[in-house]
């Protein structure tokens, strides 16, 4: 009995090479565990800092080595496919959260500390706070989390599984949940937009894994390639297919933020600390989209005709939706929450197309926009009141006069995000429409271009109200950060200027790459 | 014995999760709510598993336990964090976000 039992499952064949981006990040996350229990506090921080650089350095090391057409295969028994899209997904996602490890990391600007909570489980506001705040104690737990949520991310790119797919997704979101809760400013809020991303976050990978369970359901498999072939081959219950995917493709864009179910993105975008937000904004955007691709483009390629017209709704009323309701926002953190959703729009409308040309699209867009939204979030911690970063736009005049070079380097990224030529936006807007136009969706190409014009009024609002209007007196003051944030800074705008002024490069880089192994 | 049957009631408790999560207003019921969706989706795992005669889904619902009490842990802590805050646990009550 129990030797029957054996024969059916398979002894998993396992490569370790090829996973190796993965595990060390795990790995990394682990130790980071052990330095929690076993250093004395004052030596936490370097140590943390110590091994999440070291741990990114190697595992973007483990992908560049790797990502050539050698590397391109199926591991762990077919439940990871580490294919062209998936190397670019995951060698952008290390870049894109080492931009935001150096925001973590950063303890100049604020005069306080670090951008979080001294201790979380004291009261906002009571004694305790008061006191362990000027004791200089750091929350370091924050680091094991980031690092968590990273190999979560890299795990859910590659995902050949739905299984694989959800427990990447939960292992890269319970992080994030107790990251958005933790800033050290405006305890109240930050504890809120926590509460709200946990409860919809928890909401929306339930729906996404009822999902998975229909699918399976249907076609006796959770792996993309014979869930498709099960598609092709089965004719019984299409109402149970239907079901299946619906749930599986609302989970997805929950995850992603697109309207109707974008609701908790701009709250959790302003509650959370604003280093914690470029990650989401950034990587974590990367990583929604990468997996969204995979699952649509492999597992349900096959239904392209079903799902298709559902996505240019999604796509069309998430572009609309989020530039107008962009354009009525007077605080920074929640535009650019708004900015985001849009965004998330024009991805959909080049991931709509369902070409070949429309992956490396997808894939130049998320570069472009994951960089130039950090590079924003990170301008903003620089800018600063007594009471902690100033978002209030209209404070914002005349900020030009007072810092012409951090108003300059921030009406870079506005531009990039409007689509402005010679900026890495232009060549990231151009390239989905190109493909959503190849793909037959001319329509949404015109809904997208007016959108975009929308979206532009707001982006430029910014930069005249930093350099066409005189300073208020006590307006807020830009602050000289440590080399973390520096680095970070220049990093994104080189990346938003080169990918504007070279595409080819990039572009004929990833459009080799861009077919999903299956 | 239709199989049939038990996706339907495995329907049933996933919609009655989800109607907990949008409509109750106590964050420690919403969460339950959200248990409940998790374990609909175990019992779908399960009758898959039954009519395919593979061991996929029984694995499955293995993961999902293992995810879920995971899952537990975090949205207590945060439910805790709110509560010891304001004394309060309703979601209604934060709503300092808003547009």
């Amino acid at each position: 009995m129990i030797q029957t039992v054996l024969n059916t499952i398979p002894t998993p064949s396992f490569e370790y090479a090829l996973l190796s981006p993965i595990l060390i990040m795990f790995l990394a996350a682990c130790l980071g565990v052990l330095v929690e229990a076993f250093f004395s506090i004052e030596k936490r921080r370097f140590a943390h800092l110590i091994i999440v650089f070291t741990s990114l350095l190697f595992a973007f090391s483990a992908v560049a080595l790797q990502s050539g057409p050698k590397g391109r295969a199926l591991a762990a028994s077919g439940t990871v496919a580490l294919d062209g899209p998936g190397w670019i997904l995951q060698g952008t996602i290390l870049l894109v959260a080492t931009l935001s490890a150096l925001l973590f990391a950063e303890s100049k600007v604020d005069p306080l500390g670090d951008a979080f909570a001294s201790r979380a489980s004291t009261l906002p506001g009571g004694e305790e706070e008061k006191t362990v705040t000027k004791l200089g104690w750091t929350q370091t737990e924050i680091w094991p989390l980031f690092t968590f949520s990273i190999s979560g991310m890299l795990l859910f790119v590659t995902a050949n599984d739905l299984l694989v797919l959800f427990v990447a997704l939960e292992v890269m979101s319970l992080p994030l949940y107790l990251l958005a809760g933790l800033a050290r400013r405006r305890r109240l809020l930050s504890q809120e937009a926590a509460l709200k991303y946990f409860i919809l976050g928890a909401l929306a990978s339930g729906i996404l894994l009822f999902g998975s369970a229909l699918t399976y359901a249907y076609t006796g498999s959770l792996e993309f390639g014979q869930i498709s072939n099960g598609i092709s081959s089965a004719n019984n219950s299409p109402g149970l297919l239907t079901a299946a995917i619906a749930l599986v493709a609302v989970g997805m864009l929950f995850k992603v933020g697109a309207v109707p179910f974008h609701q908790w993105v701009p709250d959790v975008y302003m509650g959370s600390p604003t280093p914690v937000t470029s990650f989401m904004a950034g990587a974590v955007k990367v990583a929604a989209f990468g997996g969204l691709l995979r699952v649509f483009y492999v597992a349900f390629g096959a239904l392209v005709w079903d799902w298709r017209p559902l996505i240019w709704v999604v796509a069309g009323l998430t572009m609309v939706v989020g530039s107008v309701i962009a354009l009525a926002q007077s605080d920074f953190k929640r535009m650019l929450a708004y900015s985001s959703i849009s965004n998330g729009g024009f991805i959909l409308v080049g991931f709509s197309a369902t070409n070949r040309p429309a992956i490396a699209a997808v894939l130049i867009y998320l570069i472009a926009y994951a960089f130039a939204t950090v590079g924003a979030f990170a301008l903003l911690t620089l800018i600063r009141e007594q009471a902690g970063e100033s978002s209030t736009l209209i404070r914002w005049k005349g900020l030009g006069k007072k810092s012409p070079l951090v108003a300059s380097l921030m009406s870079l990224f506005m531009l990039s995000f409007a689509g402005i030529p010679l900026t890495s936006g232009f060549t990231a807007k151009f390239g989905v429409f190109t493909a959503a136009i190849s793909g037959g969706a001319t329509a949404l190409v015109l809904v997208g271009v007016l959108a975009s014009v929308i979206a532009a009024v707001f982006y430029v609002r910014v930069i005249i109200l930093m350099f066409f209007s005189e300073p208020i007196p006590d307006g807020p003051f830009v602050v000289v950060p440590s080399v973390f944030t520096t680095i970070a800074i220049t990093a994104s705008a080189l990346v938003t200027i080169i990918l504007g002024l070279f595409p080819q490069v990039i572009i004929d880089l990833i459009s080799s790459a861009s077919v999903f192994l299956r | 014995m239709n199989p049939n049957a038990y996706l339907v009631l495995s329907g049933i408790i996933f919609s009655i999760g989800a109607l907990g999560v949008l409509l109750r207003r106590n964050a420690i019921v919403a969460f339950m709510s959200v248990e409940l969706m998790l374990n609909a989706a175990n019992l779908a795992f399960v009758t898959g598993a039954r009519v395919w005669g593979n061991l996929d889904g029984q694995t499955a619902a293995f993961f999902v336990m293992v995810v879920a009490a995971a899952e537990v842990v975090i949205g207590l802590a945060i439910i805790l964090t709110i509560f010891r805050t304001r004394n309060s646990a309703s979601v209604d009550e934060a709503s300092l976000l808003r547009w």
